[in-house]
């Protein structure tokens, strides 16, 4: 374990942490009032960390400890609806296994961070990457986010507070299993009283109290319901504004600047790589690669996937010749969840890009640069009406 | 940019090791990653664990394949899994063995080998038991000693985040192979 308590004083040093560590640090630094998670590989070592915090008294954080993933994120929404800010971590299986509350949360408009090291689906049953887990959840009305670096997930987890808290809707943020779990990189992080300055305690509008009386959840007419359904898709909608300026906020306070997608080497490029997660650091070698070797490649990479950031990605990818769509998610007879977003995106517009659906990896399928060079070199050869599987 | 591969058993401590070198490369002024290969690590089973060293912050996330230099925890891997696989003929592979490199010749490939009873370090200062002495520490500094790429006292430094046990007893046996390594042509 990576995890120490010495951080020295004075000006924020880069340090080395794994990624699971670093979202640990990142929860800690947000003083969640209740934590509540069980273990499932490759997420363990967030929850772990945590504990440990919470046991040395670093963290005044409530731990429960609870027998399931559905009570996990039960015991969270509890917590919420009490006014608190409430944390946990999960993966894969654990996931799929909290899908009902997800949708309970964001319609109850409860906000929270979860993190989710993204893990495929069984069967067969398989621990390695891919972002089946979380695509699938699309519809709950999480917001979704995807790092591709510790440094990422360790700023996500306080920024994606801060918006959830602004437009009450809990946030997901979304690691790669492993590859950015498991892997201990540098980063810098923040000291308590930035993150103080910059993330005040939680004031619920609306929690339960017994000197004031109410409910969450109980029973909705039909048009009440889809009304609060309405306001729900409102508030997405006011999501990608939110998020620029917290983005904003966030560089000012911290000197890290994100945007919902981030273009890489896209200038003049013919083709352009759209991709999430940590599989854009990998790709982000091949197109270095590949524009020494003269080739106009560039890369997208989606940090912000719900709300879908069609807008920015019409600016981004707009003036392409192809986008090569980088799956790690396949709805089974529709295709890879992502060149789906896309495509809708594009629909109404008459000038777009060929929008190429690779299927590039599951159930953590290696992707080495060379490999992502191959499938660039061969995309004047893909089909674009089908999936592309290698 | 630097590529290390370092195969071990499960239980003997491969991982923690990635990690100290990894660290002792960043408080040298280096960007590195540490990472395992990834699965349900058993004890026993083969295992590894890379590292990667630039000048600058690694965007590189995928497996290590052609690594500069290997690190053999347990000289019986370097008979049943490919340790040579993907060396060039500039690294070199270090072997924790009792055997000398000329032993090894049968392993393909036209790198260079370089054995240290590195158990019997780590045994003579009490690191893990007489039946499996931990050399996981002790084979980082032979490592410094043979690469010269790394400090003994960044390792030293990096040491106490990553290991609790016998920290005094790690730190000598790490400087002893250190020094019995650096008399290795």
């Amino acid at each position: 374990m990576s995890y120490r308590a010495d951080q020295g004083g004075g000006a924020p040093k880069m340090d080395m942490l794994l990624g699971s560590d670093a979202v640990a640090y990142g929860a800690k630094l947000c003083k969640p009032d209740v934590i509540a998670a069980y273990p499932i590989t490759p997420q363990t070592h967030i929850v772990e960390t945590l504990s440990l915090m919470v046991d040395k008294g670093e963290l005044e954080s409530q731990f429960v400890k609870v027998e399931s993933e559905l009570s996990a994120i039960s015991a969270c929404y509890g917590a919420a609806a009490a006014g608190s800010r409430a944390f946990t971590a999960t993966s894969s299986h654990g996931l799929a296994l909290m899908h009902e509350v997800l949708h309970w949360f964001a319609g109850a408009r409860f906000p929270m961070v979860l993190v989710n090291a993204n893990r495929a689906m069984g069967a067969p049953w398989n621990i390695w990457t891919d972002q089946s887990d979380s695509l699938s959840q699309r519809d709950t009305g999480w917001l979704q986010l995807y790092c591709e670096t510790a440094q990422e997930a360790l700023d996500s987890v306080i920024i994606g507070y801060r918006v959830a808290e602004q437009v009450m809707l809990p946030v997901m943020v979304n690691i790669d299993g492993f590859i950015l779990s498991h892997t201990m990189e540098p980063l810098f992080i923040p000291e308590p009283d930035e993150v103080d300055t910059y993330l005040k305690r939680y004031e619920a509008p609306y929690f339960l109290d017994t000197e004031n009386p109410l409910s969450f959840g109980s029973a909705a007419t039909p048009d009440n319901f889809y009304n609060m359904r309405k306001y729900m898709a409102r508030a997405m909608k006011t999501v990608p504004r939110i998020l620029r300026e917290e983005f904003t906020g966030f560089e000012e306070h911290f000197g890290r600047s994100y945007s919902a997608i981030e273009s890489y080497r896209t200038e003049d490029a013919d083709t352009i790589i759209l991709v999430s997660g940590a599989l854009a650091g990998t790709s982000r070698v091949a197109v270095d690669r590949l524009r020494e070797q003269g080739v106009k490649v560039g890369l997208v990479k989606l940090r912000l996937f719900r709300p879908f950031p069609g807008e920015d990605l019409i600016r981004a990818l707009g003036s392409s010749g192809q986008v090569l769509v980088f799956n790690r998610a396949v709805s089974f007879g529709a295709g890879g969840t992502l060149s789906q977003e896309l495509r809708a995106a594009f629909y109404h517009l008459d000038k777009r890009p060929g929008i190429l659906d690779v299927v590039i990896s599951l159930g953590g399928k290696e992707v080495f640069p060379e490999t992502v060079a191959e499938v660039v070199g061969q995309a004047d050869q893909l089909s674009e009406e089908n999936s592309n599987w290698f | 940019m630097l590529e290390i591969r370092i195969h071990g058993r499960g239980g003997q401590g491969a991982v923690l090791a990635s990690q100290i070198l990894s660290y002792a490369f960043f408080l040298e002024g280096k960007f590195s990653q540490s990472f395992p290969t990834f699965g349900a690590e058993r004890r026993g089973a083969p295992v590894s664990a890379f590292v990667r060293v630039s000048d600058e912050f690694i965007n590189l996330r995928s497996q290590v394949i052609r690594p500069n230099h290997v690190l053999v925890l347990s000289a019986k891997l370097a008979e049943t899994v490919d340790v040579a696989s993907g060396v060039g003929p500039d690294g070199f592979i270090l072997i924790n063995t009792d055997k000398p490199p000329e032993h090894y010749n049968t392993i393909e490939g036209a790198c260079r080998i370089v054995t240290l009873n590195i158990s019997s370090i780590a045994a003579g200062f009490g690191l893990g038991s007489r039946i499996m002495p931990m050399v996981n520490v002790p084979i980082l500094g032979a490592y410094a000693g043979i690469s010269r790429g790394v400090s003994l006292e960044a390792l030293s430094e990096a040491l106490p985040r990553f290991i609790s046990a016998n920290p005094e007893g790690n730190q000598k046996a790490m400087k002893e192979a250190f020094e019995q390594a650096q008399t290795i042509n």
